[in-house]
Formats: C-alpha cells, structure tokens, sequence
C-alpha cells in the first residue's frame, strides 16, 4: 500500500490509507520547525493579515483625527508616529509579504506540481528573519518613529526618534524578502512538473517569477541605504545632511531606486492571481497568455527605470525629470495591456460572480482607475500642482489597496478552500465585498479632489476649507473597517465551521486542485504530468473531483 | 472656493495653464475609464451564466495578434501626447520671466521667511506687487520643506546645503495661501504662510512704510517686530493658546515644569537660554524642535524681545492664572 515520492521516501498514510493532510500534526514545533512550504507559508498569512489589521487601526485613527479642523483627540507628534507606523506596517509587514511570501510560498509548488520550494530550510530561515525584524521594529516604539515611511534625510538623521533600530528592523524584512525570491526563482526553473514548459505556467507563477526578480535584484539597494543612514546617525559621516558635506537628494534617489520598483514587487503577483481567477469564472480561456506573461517581464524591467517620478519637485534637474516623466509613461502601456486581456476574456464568457471572482472584477474596475490618476502623476505639470497632495494619497490606495490588497482578498477567498478545506459562507463573503466596495471608495475618492484644491499629505491638521470632503472620507473609512470586519470573521468562521470543501469547488484546471483539500504533507501522491496548458476551458470540460 | 470639488480661482497663467493640461488629461481619461469600465460591466452582465444555459460552450478564442497590436499602440500614442503637453506646460512655468525681481526664501521649522531686494524682510507673509514677475530663490536652515502655492497649481521643495526657484507671475491682486508640503516635523501641518498680491501702488507704500518702521520703534514694539520677523510667533502664541512650544503669554515671571522633573522660573537668563540653547531647558510636555537662534539674534535683539515678552505678562504665577481661568469658566 505505501506509496513513494519521486526520490523514494514512503508518504506517511493516516488511518484512512490516505496521505496525511499538512494541517493534521499539531503542536507549537510542528509549526515553528515546519519546512513545508504550505506551513511556512500560512505563518506567513497570519502574521502579514494580523498586522494588517493592526495597520488598519492606526488609518482608521489618521481619519478620527482628520475629521474636522481642530481634532484634539491626540497631539500632532502622535498623529505622525501613528500616519508613519501605518505606511511602514501597511507597506514592509503587509503588502510587500503577503502576496509573495504568503500566498506565494503555499502555491507556488503546487501550481507548478512540485513537493516542495528548492530550499526548504532557507525558507524557514527566512520566516524567522522576518520575525526578527518585526520584532526589533517594535522594540523601536520605545522613541516611535516620526519620519514618515520615507525617512526623508535630513529630518530622519536628526529626529529623536529610534531610526537606527528601525531602519535595522526593514533591513532584516529585506534580507528575509531576497532570500524569497531567491527561491523562488530556483524553484520556478528547476522544479516545474514534466511536461510544464513556460508557456504552460499557469500566469500567477509568471507574476511571482517577475517579482521574485525584482525582490533580488532592487532590495539590497534599500539596505544598503539604510546602513548609510545608521552610519550617519551612529557615527557622523556625512552622507546625506548637507550640514555634514552630504546631499539629502542622494538619499531619495537611493530609497526610490528601491522604493519604485518594489511597488511592482506589490502589484504583479496581484495582478497574477486575477488571471487566474477570471478565466475560472468565465469558463473561458484566458485571452492572450502570451501578453499577459510577457507584460509582467516588461513591467519589472521598466519599473527600475521610473524612479525618478517621485522626485519631479525635490530639486533633482529638470532634465532628469524630462527623461523620467517619459520613461513613467511607459509602464503604463504594458499594464493598460493586462486589464484589456482580461476584459478580453469576460467576452462570450460563461460567468458566474462567486466572491473570488467579485474580488477579481473589483481589481480591474478600482485599478483602472488608480492607473488613470496616474497619468496626472507622470505629466510633468500636473504633477507640480498634486504632487506630495491628498491626490498621490488617493492615487497609491487606489492603486495598493484597490489593486495590490483587493486582489489579495480575491486569491484569499478562491485558495480558501485549498488551504482550510473548508468553504466559506457566501452571503458573508458577499457582504464584506460589498461594504469593503463602497467604503473603500467613500474614503478615497474625496481624497482626489482633496488634493486637487491643495490639501499637503501629512497634516495633522487643515483650515476649515477642507472639511467637508474630510468628514466624508472619514465616514468613509467606517464603512470599510466593517467591511474589512465582516471579512475577518467569515475566515474564522469558515475554518472552525465552513462546509467540507471538495478537491475543486471552482472546476478549476490548475494542478492546485488535483491535490486534496487541504493538501497533504507531500501535495500530490504522483507528481502530475503536464500536456496542455492550464486554461483550456472551452476545450473540455473539467471533472468535479479527482 | 465654495464648490468643496473645485480647486481655488486659477491666480496667474500658470494656473491657467497646468488647469488646461489636468482637464485635457482629464477629459481623454474619462473617455478610456468609460470605454474600459463601460465593457467590463457589460460583459460581466451580458454574458453572466443563466441557468439554463449553463453547459453552453464558450468561445475558444485564446488570443488575437491584430487585436493586441492595436492595444499597444493606441496607449502609446495616448501617453506620448500626455507626456508632451506636460512637458511642454513644466518647461512654461519653470522659465524665468525677464525682468523678474529676486526674492530670497529662507524656510525653517516651522516658518518661511522672506528677504526682498530693498532690504526689506517679512516672515510667514509674501507681499508683492501684481503684474511683476518674481524669482523666488530658496534653501532651507534645517531638513525638507516644499513651498506650495494652490492657486497658482505651483509647487518646489526646499531643500538645505541648495538653491531651488520657483517662478511666479502674479497677476490678480488678492491673499492666496502658501503650504508646505514636504514633511518637516511635529510642526508640519501649522507651517502656513500668506501671499499677499497688492497693487503696485499699495506695495509701494507698504515697502517704504516698513522701511522707515524699524527706525522709531520703542523697545518691546521692536521686540515684537522681532519676533515676527523671526518666526517664533508660528509655534508660540501670544494670546495663551497653546501651539507647538509654549504660550508667550504670561510667560516672564512665570513658574514651568521641566522635562525631568525640574522646575525654573522664566526670567531673563532663562529667556536668553531658551533662545540660544533650546534643548537646554524643555517644558514638560513639548518637543525639543526648536532651532537655536544664535548668531541670527544678537545681545540688543534679545533685550527688545524681554522688554516685549514682560508687556505680556502680569506677573502673576501660573496657578493663579489657571485659578483664574477656572474661575472664570464657573461664570
């Protein structure tokens, strides 16, 4: 009866003659020792949706506070503590992991049908190095950060505040995010199943691919830049405070230099998972695979390029902006690419709006709009009057939360039942949709024209001719704390209460679905064999269960 | 200014301008948001599964070379003009005028002074003339600041160790606001000044006038003009509000508590510490932000600004001034 792996250890089989589920062994070591991908990569998900939660919060009081004009709820040093712990949270212990390291390490293997990542125990380390980092950034609250996100020098090399600690802290969360992407572009090219040639990948592996690339290749630049900033704080040398012989534009153009490209470290995978979604809810193949894969190369390689955008206004010469406004355009054209691929797909489709697939629509509808905005951004005159506005505040939530965050939901309601093994109550996965919809659009949209007529970000407080849109956008963010609510307790609820879930609820014909639900320890008791691409839906028509 | 969706007036012909290019950028993105939102919503509906056609096969069309060619292409040539018309407005609006009169912009925590070529210097309030075009030629005394004027849609941050110009043509007489837009500490959001566009003839009369002030002004009245001039007034009031540092009000002669469990009376050593020293002696519960005022304010300065700072004060220890003030709130 004992089956083998491909490099003949016998899969353990529970009393059921069954290989075990990953979700069976219990115990706090069988999870903190764990080298399957699945394990490390739901610690992941924990940890990233718990401080989303937290960074939440503290958005939530940015919008308490700005509610109207004179709010003294908390003074302005806390109000920047709290506007700076939002970005860093939202950005280097939410964002950036989540898609990649979360719902990347538990699926990139079994889409691609493999065991396992190539490193399994760089993988572990890699989580723990990212707890690391957490763990000394909060030792920074003892003199929180004031910066912003951005650790602008000078301000970030005089502040009071713990910087050198902090800026130590991302440095490790980088260090774990390269070793990431590391493996996984091992992974991608060495472990694929027989018969998987590129252009079978399914294209959320294309996604993490251009991603992992981007991780590798931009993030040591960022700890590099903040050793430079350590070494000013801790031992004078003047690197970027004039004062000291430095220039503070050296600093922005080494932090964007990261900073850019890893909003494509953001986008791209998100991107992955709603071609993904789409063509399962269409019953239809994706429209132009091809493009939608190379796109997402060309995006990575023309986000190193752009950088510069950031910095139209700082005193960077007007030539450099000339080059970089036109070079910005540019990632624009690859992107407007995906989204009319995937409308492409919807036409004489079959479709049907399970909650994934309303994530999914979600994504295109909120990121076309972000991209559009965007176009004010990258045109050098309009960019002089809604530049460092609420306008680039809007612009970066539509782009982040409307995109990158809503096409995380729209992957973590399609894997739910893989990971879990459950389903998920619709109706509630519906409603959070909904309230997460209109809320999400309350909060920001008032936010562009608030940056229109001149509102700076960053102000703990405003004249009285900002506030009427205010109080909208903070009512606004209301709506959507409950949608974000209702969305968290339908996954406790699901997990401890949902339906059984099937090997393949969706019908899907990616490999993830031909292994059990929840998958066992191994993924697959034979490693599948590959004789087509993953989207032929029109073709045949997929079995129910395996 | 009364549609809470609309941007402030356009105030020059830079407003003019960058307005064009946001609502040409804006009327083509509107035509493609339509166009793309409009076939999204439409196909998601048109081709929504019915139930009774639920095993109808669907179209097996997996790509379509003419199709992507041209979706390339019209993006393209979209961002290629956007790209242009930005241009061409940003290479407008950041030339030099000729004949446009210097004025020097020195930013700090948490004010804007202004230095013009007569002589004069104002702080927190830019005064010019309508019909002349100005350079502002400014650099910073401590971190990044970003000198935003709203309706005159023009922006540039200011920056410390460098020199960076904004250009402005001030046409319409008026008072516009002026913010700073690049976060710069605790004080940021307070960091607001005014520009005030008189007529010629008015800013005529306002430059000779604050020429000649300086010359017969008593003690504190200097005292006073110093303090504006120097912008301590952005983060201490004079009225007993509390802003980022302390009150002036009732300052001299009054008891605080320090950071680190001390006491000090405010007396003339004390004031002339705080402005050469600040982080010598903090107030509990504000933020040593403060810059020093060393070699920006001499000895003579100082006593001017003492003999102010006493006219504002009673006396009286600062318990029975909140005695008072509870007192009077019973009332």
């Amino acid at each position: 009866m004992a089956e083998t792996t491909a490099d003949g250890a016998a899969i353990p089989l529970n009393g059921n003659g069954r290989s075990k589920g990953y979700l069976e062994e219990k115990g706090f070591w069988s999870w903190a020792l764990t080298l399957d991908h699945k394990r490390i990569g739901v610690l992941y998900l924990l940890t990233t949706l718990l401080f989303f939660l937290v960074g939440g919060i503290f958005g939530l009081l940015i919008r308490i506070k700005l509610m109207y004009p004179g709010q003294e709820i908390f003074s302005h040093h806390v109000y920047n503590v709290i506007f700076t712990l939002h970005g860093s949270i939202m950005i280097f212990l939410f964002i950036i992991p989540a898609i990649p390291s979360g719902l990347g390490n538990f699926f990139i293997p079994l889409l691609i049908g493999a065991r396992d990542v190539a490193f399994p125990r760089l993988n572990l380390a890699s989580y723990w190095i990212f707890v690391a980092g957490i763990l000394i950034m909060l030792a920074s609250l003892l003199r929180p950060m004031d910066t912003g996100w951005t650790f602008y020098t000078p301000y970030s090399a005089k502040t009071a505040a713990d910087v050198t600690l902090l800026s130590f802290g991302i440095f490790l969360i980088g260090m774990s995010s390269i070793l990431t992407g590391l493996n996984f572009i091992v992974t991608i090219h060495k472990l694929r199943a027989p018969g998987m040639d590129w252009h079978r990948l399914p294209l959320f592996i294309w996604g993490m691919y251009s991603t992992s690339i981007i991780q590798v290749v931009a993030t040591p630049v960022v700890g590099v830049t903040f050793l430079l900033l350590a070494m000013e704080r801790l031992f004078g040398i003047g690197f970027f405070d004039p004062a000291k012989g430095g220039d503070p534009l050296l600093f922005q153009h080494f932090f964007w230099f990261y900073s850019h490209p890893v909003v494509y470290v953001m986008i791209l995978p998100a991107m992955g998972i709603i071609s993904e979604v789409v063509p399962v809810f269409s019953r239809k193949p994706i429209f132009g695979y091809k493009a939608i894969a190379y796109s997402s190369l060309a995006i990575a390689f023309i986000g190193f390029f752009v950088w510069g955008h950031h910095m139209f206004v700082s005193g960077m010469s007007k030539t450099a902006s000339i080059i970089f406004s036109f070079l910005t355009f540019f990632v624009a054209v690859p992107t407007a690419v995906k989204v009319f691929n995937w409308i492409a797909t919807l036409y004489k489709g079959s479709i049907t709006f399970e909650s994934p697939m309303l994530y999914a629509l979600t994504f295109i509808f909120l990121f076309t709009f972000g991209g559009l905005t965007g176009m004010f951004l990258g045109a050098l005159a309009t960019n002089v009057h809604v530049h460092d506005t609420y306008f680039v505040v809007a612009h970066f939530h539509y782009t982040m939360m409307g995109g990158t965050v809503v096409g995380f939901l729209a992957g973590l309601h399609y894997w739910f039942p893989k990971m879990t093994g459950r389903m998920l109550n619709e109706k509630l996965a519906r409603l959070g949709w909904l309230l997460t919809f209109i809320g999400f659009n309350v909060t920001f949209l008032t936010q562009f024209f608030l940056g229109y007529k001149g509102m700076p970000r960053r102000w703990a407080e405003y004249p009285a001719q900002f506030q009427d849109l205010n109080i909208v956008s903070t009512v606004g963010s209301w709506i959507l704390g409950a949608g974000i609510l209702i969305m968290v307790v339908n996954f406790i609820r699901g997990y401890y209460a949902g339906e059984p879930a099937p090997a393949n609820p969706w019908k899907s014909l990616t490999l993830e679905w031909q292994a059990a639900s929840p998958p066992s320890t191994e993924n697959f008791e034979k490693i599948p064999v590959v004789t087509d691409w993953p989207y032929g839906y029109a073709k045949r028509k997929p079995e129910g269960n395996e | 200014m009364t549609n809470a969706y609309a941007a402030g007036e356009a105030a020059s012909r830079s407003a003019l301008q960058i307005d064009a290019v946001f609502f040409f950028i804006t009327a083509v993105s509107l035509f493609f948001f339509f166009l793309v939102e409009g076939l999204l919503i439409y196909f998601a509906i048109r081709y929504r599964r019915k139930k009774a056609s639920e095993d109808a096969a669907t179209s097996d069309v997996k790509s379509h070379l003419v199709l992507e060619i041209v979706w390339v292409i019209i993006p393209s040539l979209v961002v290629l003009v956007f790209f242009a018309y930005g241009y061409v407005v940003y290479r407008d609006v950041t030339t030099p005028a000729p004949g446009s009169s210097d004025i020097n912009v020195v930013a700090r925590q948490f004010s804007y002074e202004f230095k013009y070529p007569d002589g004069n210097t104002t702080v927190d309030e830019l005064r010019l003339p309508a019909g002349k075009p100005v350079k502002l030629i400014m650099t910073s005394q401590d971190v990044l600041h970003g000198f935003f004027l709203p309706d005159f849609r023009l922006k540039q941050d200011v920056v410390p160790g460098q020199y960076t110009y904004l250009y402005l043509q001030p046409d319409k007489e008026g008072t516009y606001d002026i913010f700073c837009t690049q976060y710069c500490g605790v004080g940021h959001s307070t960091m607001r000044a005014k520009l005030v566009v008189m007529s010629p003839v008015d800013y005529a009369k306002w430059a000779q006038a604050a020429k000649t002030a300086g010359a017969v002004m008593s003690l504190p009245e200097k005292g006073r003009d110093l303090l504006s001039k120097s912008g301590c007034l952005g983060c201490h009031s004079i009225d007993g509000s509390v802003k980022i540092g302390p009150t002036f009000k009732g300052l001299y002669g009054r008891e605080s508590h320090l950071e680190g469990d001390r006491e000090v009376v405010a007396d003339e050593d004390y004031i002339r510490e705080s402005i050469y020293d600040p982080g010598a002696k903090i107030v509990r519960g504000f933020p040593n932000v403060m810059p020093t005022f060393k070699g920006r304010l001499s000895d003579d300065d100082i006593a001017a600004i003492i003999a102010y700072l006493k006219t504002l004060s009673g006396g009286k220890s600062e318990r029975e001034e909140e005695k008072k003030e509870k007192g009077e709130r019973k009332k």
